[in-house]
């Protein structure tokens, strides 16, 4: 097995407060990986670390081999990282399909100049392509309502699965999920274990964040803890599980 | 037939529905633009130049209006490279001060008439030309929006970092938004010059780019209906309210302050669903 | 020397500049809004201080009175019908634009059908008596117009930086709903800087009648224009920004006048707005509504 994804003495700086202090760790392909700690812990500044949307203040980003630290997030996209957002990013002006639609853009025929001339013309065929791997993504998250729908008509639980099917559909290597369970119940929760255990078998690699353990200890093939901005232990679900340091920064926090 | 008023009336409510796609293109990706007169004059400019001073060959019209619009799309893209990175508020003032800078480019250019302005453009912008014109764009646009293009320039209003994060390149995106809506002033530019027959940098002024802002403000930016219907209430509202006669600008303004209170998302908008 | 005159004639253009990007940072700095028609308050303060002197015989300094209290009023009816309206339905960043378009043409065409689309004439207020200093002169108009435009931004600095109401407002300026928590009304602060900045606007108006001579209903648009380039160049919503900035553009478009060509002198503003905006975004002096640093 090979690491898919390398941070190596990752750290990030807000002004004067250190969110994430010399992070490293790598994420193998094809597995579940997740990354666990108390809130305010740096888990999502780590995934926008990750996906580009800030820039850490050292270190550097591996993905595949290559070193991606300072690309921009459309380019780290491209590369085969995509991303939800904790606090549900969806676009309110678009429908329930054709926001995953977006999320297939890299997919399709480029956005070029000519395209912005031809396109319109041709528009139907790159529109079927984008609205099949639409419905194909919003059936893997197991989507049941209409695609024309708006997402603020919809939970929040629905919302997070379009996002992933958003996320899902610019075919990641790598998909990076944050706090997707929130706010589920345990029968959603088992069922959104099921979709991601189905997304590692389409050969894809998923890195959790997530505060619902039974979860995280039921998927994850590796887990990371994190406690201000420092990882304190990795390894197996049941050999955290057990790790005094973690249940020390858990009682800390709880 | 049309009356040969009623004629110009709408050959004239065509240069500005063209103006108003000008203003929704870039609105539709989330820029607003105060200077889109600038990008008309250009147009005006380039083209008038072609048919009646360029001697060398004999332009035909589409050609000109095209090249007008090309000159007009490739300053809307040099303009908005540094420009994009400018948001909100910024961006706003950044356009409107573009809008006059053109303006005072042109007062200063001798060779294009400067103040005094440039006249004996030949007359050919015939209504089958506007119609066509505003036809085509209407439909474009119209189909632009189920088009990856059209998607993300939806998704950069909506969101700009989630947008990134789907792999959206907001540099290139918001370069289009700007550069495409700059070729269609020049469009306008173009017909409007060989209407009036004479141009000077006046009536590029920064009333006319408000006034452009407003179509789509008052309007609506959802899809192309919204600009039509805003050029189609601004530039005809004028010619029912002629009985107000020195008080026309007035009711008007009280409208657009009543809009403005009422349906800010203009008058053709999203119905907004509550939050669950 | 030539040099300094020419400084001298841009400082006193620029003073007007300065008032005028005043009021815009300070609507600015309260409410995050720009104010498209503060170019029309400026105009109506020449209009307002030509009547004074119509009909009141007004001197310069009852001129410059009536005109900031009638254009405080001015500035307060905007407020009610433009922008709370508006605020209050949260039409974000462009319905007060609209509005504000809407009220500048109609207050456009309100001075239009009283006073005539022609410029009209400003009965000169000061005898004609020239200052020699050395090989400089200054006329009286000059000083008059120099002295208001410096004791203002004097008293605006005073008023923001030692008074209850400005820190109320730099208050506000920083955070609404901390502001409401310590008791401000912050109705009553938004209030008062449309009456501040609207004065400040009126003034500048009769400054300028006096220099020109000439007032027409459209001189608003360009300073509405000039206005936001100056609180841009000088920083969103930083007073003391939009004081300098002020003075800079005057300097320079005098300059400009002087040793290039007169149709350059509006290029100045907007080749610096661009350079500012690419090599300084945030304006030459960034930060909110402040007192001195
Ligand atoms: N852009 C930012 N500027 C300043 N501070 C930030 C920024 N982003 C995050 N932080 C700080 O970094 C710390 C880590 O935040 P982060 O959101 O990564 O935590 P988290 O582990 O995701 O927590 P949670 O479980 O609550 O989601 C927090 O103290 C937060 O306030
Ligand atoms: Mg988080």
């Amino acid at each position: 097995m090979t690491a898919l994804l390398e941070l190596r003495s990752v750290t990030q700086r807000f002004g004067g407060f250190t969110a994430l202090d010399d992070v490293s760790c790598s994420i193998e392909a094809g597995s579940i990986s997740s990354l666990i700690g108390p809130n305010g812990a740096g888990k999502t500044t780590l995934f926008n670390v990750i996906s580009g949307l800030v820039m850490p203040s050292a270190g550097s980003l591996g993905f595949n081999g290559t070193d991606y630290t300072g690309r921009r997030p459309d380019e780290i996209v491209r590369l085969g990282i995509a991303r939800n957002f904790q606090q549900v990013r969806l676009f309110p002006a678009l429908s329930v399909i054709e926001n995953v639609m977006v999320g297939a853009h890299l997919r399709l025929p480029r956005t070029g100049l000519l395209d912005f001339m031809g396109g319109p013309f041709n528009a139907d065929r790159v529109d079927r392509l984008a609205r099949s791997i639409a419905t194909e993504m919003l059936d893997l998250v197991e989507f049941k309502s209409a695609g024309d729908t708006h997402p603020q008509q919809l939970t929040l639980v629905d919302q997070r699965r379009i996002e992933i099917a958003r996320a899902l559909a610019s075919d990641p290597r790598l998909l990076l999920l944050d706090e997707p369970a929130a706010g589920m119940n345990p029968s959603e929760s088992n069922q959104l274990g099921a979709i991601i255990r189905k997304i590692r078998d389409l050969g894809r690699t998923v890195l959790l964040v997530e505060h619902n353990m039974r979860l995280v200890m039921a998927i994850s093939d590796h887990v990371s803890v994190l406690s201000a901005g420092k990882v304190i232990a990795t390894g197996t679900p049941s050999s955290v599980q057990a790790d005094p340091a973690v249940i020390a920064a858990y009682l800390g926090n709880v | 037939m049309l009356s040969s008023y009623q004629e110009s009336i709408a050959i004239f409510l065509g240069v500005n529905v063209l103006m108003a796609f000008s203003v929704y293109v870039p609105t539709s990706a989330g820029l607003i633009s105060l200077g889109q007169a600038g990008f008309m004059a250009i147009g005006a400019y380039a083209s008038a130049y072609l048919t009646s001073r360029f001697t060398a060959f004999d332009v035909p019209f589409g050609l000109a209006l095209f090249l007008g619009g090309a000159a007009a799309g490739i300053v809307g893209v040099l303009v908005a490279a540094p420009a994009v990175r400018i948001r909100g508020i910024y961006l706003i003032i950044a356009t409107l001060g573009f809008g006059e800078i053109v303006r005072v480019l042109f007062v200063n250019f001798e060779p294009l008439g400067g103040a005094s302005g440039l006249s004996g453009i030949q007359p050919l912008t015939t209504l089958s030309w506007v119609v066509a014109i505003c036809l085509f764009f209407f439909v474009f646009l119209w189909r632009l929006r189920s088009t990856p293009l059209g998607r993300a320039f939806v998704a950069i209003h909506e969101d700009e970092t989630a947008a990134e994060a789907m792999g959206i390149n907001l540099f290139r995106t918001k370069l289009m938004a700007f550069g495409g809506g700059a070729f269609i002033a020049g469009i306008a530019g173009g017909l409007y010059a060989h209407f009036a027959l004479f141009i000077d940098p006046s009536q590029f002024g920064f009333s006319k780019s408000a006034e452009a802002f407003l179509f789509v403000i008052l309007g609506g930016s959802v899809n192309p209906l919204g600009p039509v219907a805003g050029a189609i209430v601004v530039t005809l509202l004028p010619e029912f309210l002629r009985f107000l006669q020195d008080w026309r600008m007035s009711f008007f303004a009280v409208l657009l302050i009543a809009c403005a209170v009422w349906r800010p998302g203009g008058l053709i908008s999203y119905r907004r669903a509550a939050h669950p | 020397m030539v040099l300094l005159q020419q400084i001298i004639n841009g400082v006193m253009l620029g003073s007007t500049y300065a008032l005028v990007a005043i009021g815009y940072s300070l609507i600015f700095g309260v409410l995050r809004l720009l104010h498209f028609a503060h170019g029309e308050v400026f105009m109506v303060g020449a209009f307002i201080a030509l009547c004074s002197v119509w009909f009141l015989n007004a001197g310069p300094v009852l001129a410059v009175v009536c005109a900031a209290v009638g254009c405080a009023v001015l500035g307060v009816v905007i407020e009610f019908v433009a922008f709370r309206p508006v605020r209050r339905r949260s039409g974000g960043m462009l319905a007060p634009i609209v509005s504000s378009l809407g009220v500048g043409l109609l207050l456009q065409e309100v001075a239009t059908n009283i006073f005539g689309a022609d410029q009209t004439r400003f009965p000169p207020q000061f005898e004609a008596t020239v200052y020699h200093f050395g090989s400089l002169f200054v006329t009286s108009t000059q000083l008059f117009i120099l002295a208001t435009s410096f004791g203002l931004m004097l008293l605006v600095h005073l008023f923001i930086s030692k008074t209850k109401y400005g820190l109320a407002m730099r208050a506000v300026a920083e955070n609404v709903d901390v502001a409401g928590l310590l008791g401000i009304n912050s109705n009553a602060v938004v209030v008062l800087t449309f009456a501040v900045a609207s004065a400040l606007g009126g003034i500048a108006g009769v400054l300028v009648g006096f220099a020109f001579s000439a007032i027409s209903p459209f001189m608003g648009i360009s300073m509405t224009i000039k206005g936001l380039v100056v609180m841009l160049i000088g920083g969103l919503g930083n007073v003391y920004g939009a004081m300098i900035g002020g003075l800079v553009l005057g300097i320079a478009e005098v300059l400009t006048v002087g040793y290039l060509a007169s149709s350059y002198r509006d290029a100045f503003s907007f080749a610096l707005l661009i350079l500012v905006l690419l090599v300084r975004p945030q304006g030459l002096f960034a930060g909110g509504l402040r007192a001195g640093h």
